[in-house]
């Protein structure tokens, strides 16, 4: 019984990672039709910037409890900088080609932002311990967990229905999801459709570094951050249906789950057993489970 | 009927000797036979690693006129260093063209099932799911560990038709063996691309409804394309396993899929020459941005590779394309 | 006129070969040194063991080592280090070692922590007859699977690492019932598990193994690992994890009690003890993979390097370090060894190589054997200890030595096959 306890608690916690390092990709994708591996140099700047400044602040004596609201700063920083500069100066003028080449040259960026981090952190990990240890652990069975986790849990759950919210009761959602639907028409009908992108491309962005950064004080930072990340959210958002929230979730639930209890019960397949999930999610339902069908253009 | 009546195609099809790319394709390879008499030993290695990968390349370029971009094209060429390396492991093979033939056949027995479901898919979803399949046979290699795990194991030396060359012709006996096989392979891909199948391959990409309502089978197309790119992919990744002497898990990984992307945009997928350039001046770029410095060289790559996307869209090939042209 | 003309072109002509030939004894040697610049293990092994490297070239070259080191360079000729970044693919790798040896005719190489690459680079030195020396390296296969001439280990392989824990692990908890370990999902991790796995059950036949956690490399999160190792309730856990990987492991168990559950052993430990100090609870067994840095002996050699490079660097050597300026060390004694067998004239390759084999030499860690391989494969002693914090400050105790002949397999018998047939010689 405590065991089963355990995989539900490990998974619920890893899904609500995976969720947040996740909805930002399958957002951006949703809106701008892009499939942005930048993602993933997001995430790791995030969580790089929100390790430094946190314990650079830190030793400087800041007050351990504002450190949260710092490593929130911190991926807004990010996001607020890389992300605009990024889309409006090169992105923008890249939407009348194939799906296929702005992935590519979203590649290409994270090639780039990848050795940037590096000139800029150096090649050691950092790591800033204090706002996970911080707020004690609570206690199940036999099991110690820390609080920390609650945070991410929280986190995730703020994004997930803020969103929904955002998008299915606001006015700058409803016009969100013309854009969605149809770009074109949305232009003829006055909408500015660049700066819904710009808008959508730095969320998306500062949704990746916030996970980044909120990630960091579990974790030791290190240079390879950025590409793991990238091959698990694109698992999660494939297997989810690319461009649904809803899809994002369940991904993230079944992913975490499977992993938990692989863990628990069967720890060799734990190697793969994620790259299975989507192989067979995909053999299935090609466009993922929650895909909207597409019509045929002729 | 005067020639001026005929396409320039079918001129070609019907007289290979009017047919530039195939006089190219022969010519090239002769200079290559001939300077790898005197090239130095490192340069000849460089220059057959560039070959074999440039054959997992071309194994993509009937892929990449369907406009369908695959992300596992490290899963054959894994698959064929394996398949030849086990073979001289466990069967004691270790003639060369033995070997390539091994990876190439292996490598094509796997595509002709998985090609079966791949060929459903379109776009980004191809890419990915080639990409997942990959990846789950680096799991299963790296989880082995009677394979060596991560360590991998070694490839011993190559023998030819029952001889083994000396210590000093080594590199160039392989580097003929792979010239010629790179040729070969180059006009048996012209040829087919040139063959109802073949043409259908860019129709594909213009408007594939349109070709399935003239009675074509685009999944048919994809499917041999797909099996062509894995053939070709088990047979560059046999040679490098001999060449190099060494396989590891790491020849699956989606990175080792994205190197040869890469070449395939470098270097465009007007002809089939193309690869073979793309993966001649990726290795270059790649050496020389590993000499400049260890924690740029990936800066320098995807400056490149952006800089061909935006001003060379149709890779560096178009530019032999408006030099002839002007 | 004319024959003081000639006797000063006489002179002069005289003069320039007694120069030239006298440089030719003394041009410099070239030693190609290949490690991690870039990547996750530049930080904790490369980049260290590059420092090592620069600064021993350094002192050797400046005549200013304690003897027997106290000739410049290697027998007087300087050395001159070309430096490869060890990043990339086996093929990558291959080809830099073809570029080192044929563009670049170094004379030595010194490197390898990858054991891919160690094991990729190994034929190919053979075939072009270069000396290579492996610094690092952890797979016992190199001389277990093949038989080399021109390929050297300056440093025990990673089986004495897990064979020390165990017997450690018998030292201090004698009466444990059960062990877990958590191990990245890579040859490294999955050798260093079924190692220790197998001496336990040699040392200890009355305990079961709790679980054993296999993430893949470079995962960061072990919440549920974790998780799996607190609910086994094992007295012992092993783990081999280092950098990044290490440090997320600490960070994350500390919080959550692991430490106080069960005794963890960290086998590379040792590059992390100081920087997570205040992570670090009392009671956790550390490993350096040899009688390195805090390990070390208190003597002349280990004061010398230990002084140099923290003066350098501001941080004090680790096993990595240690372990690279051990290679240039045992090239040396080889070098001046042939060189004096030689009449005083530069040893050839092979004379370099016939002086090496079996060679016992001195390091900063201590004695070197090179015993094993058919004398191209160094042994060492191994030690272990525990953290305690004395006055806020990481130290380790109950420091226990093992010697070389019971944590290394005897000479022609596989490590594995030795460990399985209970450590008989």
């Amino acid at each position: 019984m405590d065991q089963l306890i355990a995989v539900c608690i490990d998974g619920v916690i890893y899904s609500s990672w995976l969720f947040t390092s996740a909805i930002g990709l399958t957002l951006i994708y949703g809106v701008m039709k892009i499939l942005n591996i930048t993602h993933g140099s997001f995430y790791a700047l995030g969580a790089y910037m929100a390790a430094s400044v946190t314990g650079a602040l830190l030793a400087r004596g800041m007050e351990p409890m504002l450190s949260y609201v710092v490593l929130l700063a911190s991926a807004a920083a990010v996001a607020l900088i890389v992300a605009p500069l990024l889309e409006r100066g090169l992105l923008r003028f890249m939407y009348t080609k194939d799906e296929v080449v702005i992935m590519l040259i979203t590649y290409a960026c994270f090639l780039m932002l990848e050795d940037a981090i590096k000139l800029i952190w150096g090649v050691d990990p950092y790591f800033v311990a204090e706002p996970y240890g911080l707020l004690d652990s609570f206690e199940i069975g036999s099991l110690t967990y820390p609080n920390y986790n609650l945070i991410l849990i929280g986190i995730a759950v703020a994004s997930g229905l803020g969103l929904v919210y955002v998008l299915n009761k606001t006015r700058v959602g409803r016009l969100l999801l013309t854009v969605i639907h149809d770009p074109e028409i949305s232009r003829a009908m006055g909408i500015n459709v660049d700066r819904f992108y710009l808008v959508t491309f730095s969320f998306g962005a500062f949704l990746a570094s916030m996970a980044g950064a909120f990630t960091a004080p579990t974790l030791s930072v290190v240079p390879a951050m950025g590409v793991d990340i990238i091959v698990l959210s694109f698992a999660v958002v494939v297997i989810g249906g690319l461009g649904s929230l809803q899809g994002a979730a369940v991904g993230a639930v079944i992913v975490g789950l499977v992993r938990s209890i692989s863990i628990h019960f069967a720890p060799e397949l734990e190697l793969f057993v994620i790259y299975f999930v989507m192989a067979l999610v995909l053999a299935v339902r090609p466009r993922g489970l929650f895909s909207v069908a597409e019509a045929r253009k002729i | 009927m005067s020639d001026s009546k005929l396409s320039i195609d079918q001129v070609t099809m019907t007289n290979p000797g009017r047919d530039r790319t195939v006089v190219a394709v022969l010519a090239i390879a002769a200079v290559v036979l001939l300077a790898g008499l005197v090239a130095p030993q490192w340069a000849k290695f460089l220059l057959t690693i560039a070959l074999a990968k440039g054959l997992v390349v071309l194994g993509l370029l009937p892929q990449m006129r369907t406009g369908l971009v695959s992300f596992g094209q490290a899963l054959y060429y894994c698959l064929g260093a394996y398949a030849a390396g086990l073979a001289g492991k466990w069967a004691a093979v270790s003639d060369l063209m033995v070997m390539i033939l091994i990876g190439g056949s292996v490598a094509g027995l796997l595509a002709l099932l998985v090609g079966v479901l791949l060929s459903r898919y379109r776009s980004i979803f191809y890419g990915l799911l080639s990409l997942a399949l990959s990846m789950i046979l680096y799991g299963l290699l790296v989880k082995t560990e009677a394979l060596g795990s991560t360590d991998g194991f070694n490839v011993a030396p190559y023998t030819l038709f029952g001889y083994r060359p000396e210590q000093d012709a080594v590199r160039y006996v392989m580097l003929s063996v792979v010239t010629i096989i790179a040729a070969i392979s180059s006009l048996v891909v012209h040829r087919h691309l040139q063959t109802p199948l073949g043409r259908m391959t860019t129709a594909i990409r213009d408007n594939e409804i349109r070709l399935e309502y003239m009675g074509a089978s685009a999944r048919r197309v994809i499917y041999v394309n797909y099996v062509i790119g894995a053939v070709l992919a088990g047979f560059g990744g046999a040679i490098v396993a001999s060449a190099v002497g060494h396989i590891d898990p790491e020849m699956a990984y989606w990175t080792m899929s994205g190197e040869f992307v890469f070449m395939a945009i470098l270097a465009g997928t007007a002809s089939v020459l193309a690869p073979f350039l793309g993966a001649s001046i990726f290795s270059a770029i790649h050496s020389f941005a590993f000499d400049v410095s260890p924690n740029t060289w990936q800066m320098i790559l995807g400056a490149s590779l952006l800089l061909v996307i935006v001003f060379l869209p149709e890779g560096l090939w178009s530019l032999f394309r408006r030099a002839r042209r002007a | 006129m004319k024959t003081r003309l000639l006797t000063l072109v006489a002179s002069l002509s005289l003069a320039w070969t007694a120069a030239t030939s006298h440089a030719d004894e003394n041009a410099p040697i070239k030693v190609g040194v290949v490690t991690f610049l870039s990547g996750p293990a530049a930080g904790p092994f490369g980049v260290p063991a590059r420092n090592a490297a620069e600064i021993t070239a350094e002192l050797l070259n400046a005549g200013k080592a304690p003897a027997p080191y106290a000739q410049k360079g290697f027998g007087g000729a300087p050395l001159q280090l070309v430096l490869v970044d060890e990043a990339g693919s086996t093929t990558t790798q291959v080809t830099e070692f073809r570029n080192l040896v044929q563009r670049a005719n170094v004379d030595v190489v010194i490197g390898y922590i990858s054991s891919g690459n160690c094991l990729a680079i190994a034929p190919v030195a053979e075939e072009l007859k270069k000396l290579t020396v492996f610094f690092d390296c952890g797979t016992p296969r190199i001389f277990e699977d093949g038989s080399y001439k021109y390929v050297f280990r300056t440093s025990p392989h990673a089986t004495m690492d897990s064979v020390g824990a165990a017997l450690y692990a018998k030292d201090v908890k004698p009466n444990a019932k059960k062990f877990s370990g958590i191990n990245q999902n890579y040859a490294w991790g999955q050798d260093s598990w079924s190692d220790f796995e197998g001496s336990m059950k040699q040392l200890i036949p009355a305990a079961q193994v709790g679980t054993s956690q296999m993430p893949k490399l470079f995962a960061g999160q072990y919440g549920a690992e974790i998780s799996a190792l607190l609910a086994s309730g094992s007295d012992i856990v092993h783990t081999s994890f280092w950098d990044g990987d290490l440090e997320a492991f600490i960070l994350q168990a500390g919080p959550r009690g692991l430490f106080k559950k069960s005794t963890v052993i960290l086998t590379t430990g040792e590059t992390a003890m100081y920087k997570l100090a205040a992570q670090i609870p009392d009671g956790v067994i550390i490993g350096a993979r040899g009688p390195f840095g805090v390990f070390a002996p208190n003597n002349e050699l280990n004061k010398w390097f230990s002084s140099n490079f923290t003066d350098r660097y501001n941080v004090p050597p680790n096993y990595a370090a240690y372990q690279m300026t051990q290679s240039f060390l045992g090239v040396k004694t080889a070098w001046e060894k042939a060189q004096a067998a030689n009449g005083g004239k530069r040893p050839t390759p092979e004379q370099v190589i016939a002086a090496f084999e079996g060679i016992t030499y001195e390091s900063p860690g201590g004695k070197v054997q090179m015993s094993l391989g058919k004398g191209h494969q160094a042994v060492m002693e191994t030690a272990y200890g525990m953290t305690k914090k004395v006055g806020g400050k990481m130290t380790v105790e109950k420091v226990k030595r093992y010697p070389a002949e019971a944590v290394n397999p005897p000479e022609g018998i596989k490590s594995a096959d030795w460990i399985k047939n209970g450590f008989k010689k």
